[in-house]
């Protein structure tokens, strides 16, 4: 190919590459940007209010909670990841998928098992005085409800998507650079600190930065536990103060959180270029775990999985099979149908377009455009739920109602609502909420595929498609999965969007739980609960087998 | 025909595949309730079995709906909105959302403080937000008015949960209304100071707290004591039964209530129908369902409370016009964050 003509192809693929995937960008980030939109208009007095009044406490509690579960995920998520990767101990096999179970608890449901058992009318607080004949604030007991106590019940349902993305890495890099690092005589936790961590750290880090911006959205646990972080601020100022002005300030605020916590994970990805050095892998020779340090990884991978899912699962069991009242009646299986339809979907559709916009960034590394479009289209994950609902609420109706009033004049014809209280109104708002997830996820796996290979391929006359399907899609499989159950998973527990734009007759496993729960009807809530965790289950088992036979398969 | 309207009616009949249930035909009516499936969803069933009306339900956040009801406008497809909070019923009329309707059925079942002047909405349940004190270690003669709480003697014996729950805006609108802001500030810095601990969790957690002896005295929503009482759970029905009911301020204005109501949409397109549901959910039958699953008082005279409710004693209500509550919310809530009350 001439070069000329090699320019030009560049070029025009340049152009598509940036109107498609800049245009998606702005479609995504549509619901934040209106949202967003109110801070122009003045909140005045309110502002002052909150300035002078409960704004501190916002700042102080959210960045509490997010030093808490980095500390806690990344010990838990990092540590599990290398020792059931890399190490030989006790029921690793098993290990391997059940360190994932915890990712289909969700946070305000452990939340409210661990309140249950550990609370001070709870049954160990009480036994402890009935046997000591203390009472209140004459013994020490850790309150669970608490700003410690959502760091740990956050951590404990979080520390998987460190896990996950970490252990991939673990698994994916090659053993050559372990096998010298040992030949040089460092041993295994100088392997690890030296050589293992630095070469997983973008994987750490988007793991960590996925599980940061949960903690932000988070809504339902820190209002159980009477924590005041910008999630509850927001809701309180927005319905409590009725300002909607002030409500978007401070989720601009909360914005601002979001776009370090991305900064820092680019920059943590920017300044090195982690890429194999050689594609070839061999058989995993791990360590072989002997005495203390045997029992210790046993004990370690044991208790993230009984704290994080065994003890609450199993209360949640008690609850349903003892204390709720008619536990599956009615349309249970229709819940668990619709529920498994919208993950589905939004976990299919999220990991398209996670694939489209991660390759037009790819190809166009240097336009800053499409970087901070598609950044802008991630932002949605750690906004709550119900500040995206509203954002998407407003521009459908608006284009509905348009859409309506010109036919009506026109035609003297009305259209109604064509999208508003749609399934498609509510997989928009999922695709806006969970992008992030699935491009952290795709972008990792991208970048570990080394340019040069590109070059080459480009070079024997592929195309992009061919590049995709038949070089990147094989390397990529594993990245691939994780985004889809990711998402997946996240739909199943998705709440407040949920319940603000399905349409009529129509409900979800999470929907029925939270509407019991918050009616303190937490045991009634049991068997919904336990459904969303046992139909979260099933894929996580599936995704970990898949990511474990990819490397032996490649060995 | 011309193409573009050829083209426009194609649209809409290809729109019209993913449109919503949006009932037009004469046969439905279409709802948006705050009240939780679980609390509505029998009542509509059996309306529909009496009617032959088929009933459409969204559940979701009473603000949320609303918001939902602004943004759809005149298109929207929700025929009646219910939702659990007067202040909420007040907001949705101020939004233009809601219309006057005439119902004489309704009018005379339904007291005038528990409806809405302009006719756009009337109240189905009332919910009471009384005193509960833990059985011996409270003489009731120390308690009066929820004024009396800020008293010193008070001080670490109450537990109430936090002010970002609509039900103490609500309390504290209702004060704000009998004493004027300064006065209930005041009220509210002294009653923090009498907290037994940071305000957490949820009615039923104040309740549990206090018998387990963290507070000797518990402000919670009378119907989660009633599930309490009423529901499978041995240990909780066992901590329920060690708390007594305390109706305040009755020397004065009565206890503090709200009621949860219906209002008729503006976008109603299947107005006769909405308004045939409005009054069969405060058909005595109807009221009497609420009584006794849901543990609220029915807003009619005529039909008793429950045997639960009805242990607990005749009490006096506060007569205040329940949109009162909405008026006043930012303000309750803004004296709430002044007063440090988390």
């Amino acid at each position: 190919m001439p070069p000329s003509a090699k320019l030009a192809t560049v070029t025009s693929g340049l152009n598509g590459w940036s109107i498609s995937t800049s245009s998606i960008a702005v479609l995504l980030a549509l619901p934040v940007l209106v949202v967003t939109g109110y801070l122009f208009i003045p909140a005045g007095e309110v502002w002052t209010h909150l300035v002078d009044t409960v704004l501190k406490d916002y700042v102080e509690n959210s960045l509490l909670l997010m030093l808490g579960v980095a500390i806690g995920t990344l010990i838990l998520g990092v540590g599990t990841a290398w020792l059931a990767s890399m190490c030989q101990f006790p029921g690793r096999n098993i290990f391997e998928w059940a360190l994932l179970l915890p990712l289909a608890m969700p946070a305000y449901i452990i939340a409210y098992t661990y309140t249950g058992v550990l609370d001070f009318s709870g049954p160990i607080q009480t036994f402890i005085r009935e046997l000591t004949g203390l009472g209140y604030r004459e013994y020490w007991f850790p309150e669970v409800r608490s700003l410690e106590g959502a760091a740990i019940m956050l951590t404990l349902v979080l520390y998987p998507y460190v896990y996950l993305l970490t252990r991939a890495t673990f698994l994916n890099q090659s053993l050559c650079v372990m096998d010298v690092s040992r030949t040089l005589g460092n041993g295994p936790w100088r392997t690890f600190f030296t050589v293992a961590l630095p070469l997983a750290r973008p994987a750490i880090v988007a793991g960590l930065s996925l599980a940061l911006m949960e903690t932000l959205a988070d809504y339902g646990t820190v209002q159980y536990f009477g924590v005041n972080t910008f999630t509850t601020g927001i809701f309180r100022t927005w319905y409590g103060l009725d300002s909607a002005p002030a409500a978007a300030q401070l989720s601009a605020v909360l914005l601002l959180f979001v776009f370090t916590l991305i900064l820092l994970e680019r920059h943590s990805r920017k300044r090195n270029r982690y890429h194999q050095t050689s594609q070839r892998h061999q058989d995993l020779r791990r360590i072989n775990l002997q005495g203390w340090a045997k029992w210790g990884a046993l004990l370690f991978c044991g208790g993230a999985v009984l704290l994080g899912f065994l003890l609450p699962a199993g209360q949640l069991a008690v609850w349903a099979f003892t204390v709720a009242e008619d536990p599956f009646e009615g349309p249970f299986l229709e819940l668990i149908v619709n529920t498994l339809m919208l993950g589905g979907v939004a976990s299919l559709l999220a990991l398209l377009l996670a694939l489209f916009l991660g390759y037009g960034q790819r190809l166009n590394r240097k336009s800053r455009l499409i970087g901070f479009m598609v950044r802008l289209a991630g932002m949605g994950y750690a906004v709550p739920g119900t500040v995206i609902a509203v954002g998407v609420i407003i521009p459908f109706a608006w284009l509905d109602n348009t859409v309506d009033s010109w036919m009506r004049d026109q035609f003297d014809l009305s259209t109604g609502l064509l999208l508003s209280g749609t399934l498609v109104a509510l997989v928009f708002a999922y695709m806006v909420r969970f992008l992030a997830v699935s491009l952290q996820t795709v972008e990792t796996g991208l970048g570990r595929i080394k340019p040069s290979l590109d070059e080459a391929a480009r070079s024997l006359g592929y195309g992009s498609g061919a590049i995709l399907g038949q070089v990147h899609l094989p390397i990529l499989k594993g990245s691939l999965l994780t985004a889809l159950l990711l998402v997946f998973v996240d739909v199943l527990k998705e709440l407040p969007a949920t319940l603000i734009l399905r349409p009529f007759n129509f409900n979800t496993l999470a929907v029925r739980a939270y509407e019991l729960a918050s009616d303190e009807r937490l045991a009634d809530a049991a068997p919904a609960s336990l459904a969303i965790v046992a139909v979260g289950i099933i894929p996580v088992v599936l995704l970990s087998l898949s990511i474990t036979k990819s490397r032996h398969s490649k060995s | 025909m011309l193409p573009v309207k050829r083209l426009a009616l194609t649209a809409v009949a290809a729109f019209s595949l993913i449109q919503p249930m949006a009932a037009q035909a004469s046969g439905e009516v279409n709802l948006y309730s705050a009240r939780k499936e679980k609390l509505i969803k029998p009542l509509l069933d059996r309306f529909t079995h009496e009617t032959g009306i088929t009933v459409n339900l969204v559940t979701g956040k009473a603000d949320a709906l609303l918001k939902r009801l602004k943004s759809e406008g005149r298109n929207s497809p929700a025929d009646v909105l219910i939702t659990t909070d007067a202040g909420r019923l007040h907001r949705a009329k101020a939004a233009g959302v809601t219309q006057a309707f005439d119902s004489a059925k309704l009018k005379k079942v339904v007291p005038e403080a528990y409806r809405d002047q302009g006719d756009h909405w009337y109240g189905l349940s009332l919910r009471a937000r009384p005193i509960m004190y833990v059985k011996g270690r409270v003489n009731p003669a120390e308690l009066s008015s929820y004024e009396g709480l800020a008293d010193a003697k008070w001080k670490g014996r109450i537990c109430i949960r936090s002010s970002s729950n609509i039900y103490n805006q609500s309390l504290i609108a209702s004060m704000v209304a009998a004493d004027g802001i300064e006065k209930v500030e005041a009220w509210a810095k002294a009653l923090v100071g009498n907290f037994a601990r940071p305000p957490k969790g949820g009615d039923r957690d104040q309740i549990k707290g206090a018998v387990a002896g963290q507070c000797d005295v518990a402000v919670a929503n009378t119907y989660y004591l009633a599930g309490m009482l009423t529901g499978k759970d041995a240990k909780q029905k066992a901590i329920a039964e060690k708390m007594v009911v305390f109706w305040p301020n009755q020397d004065g204005r009565g206890a503090h209530v709200n009621v949860s109501g219906a209002a008729l949409t503006s976008a109603s397109k299947n107005k006769a129908n909405g308004i045939k549901l409005i009054e069969f959910l405060a058909s005595k039958k109807s009221q009497h369902w609420y009584a006794e699953k849901n543990g609220e008082f029915p807003v009619r005279h005529d039909v008793a409370e429950s045997a639960t409710l009805h242990g607990w004693g005749k009490f006096k209500a506060d007569t205040l016009n329940l949109s009162k509550l909405g008026e006043l919310n930012p303000d309750a809530v803004k004296l709430m964050d002044r007063a440090g009350w988390k």
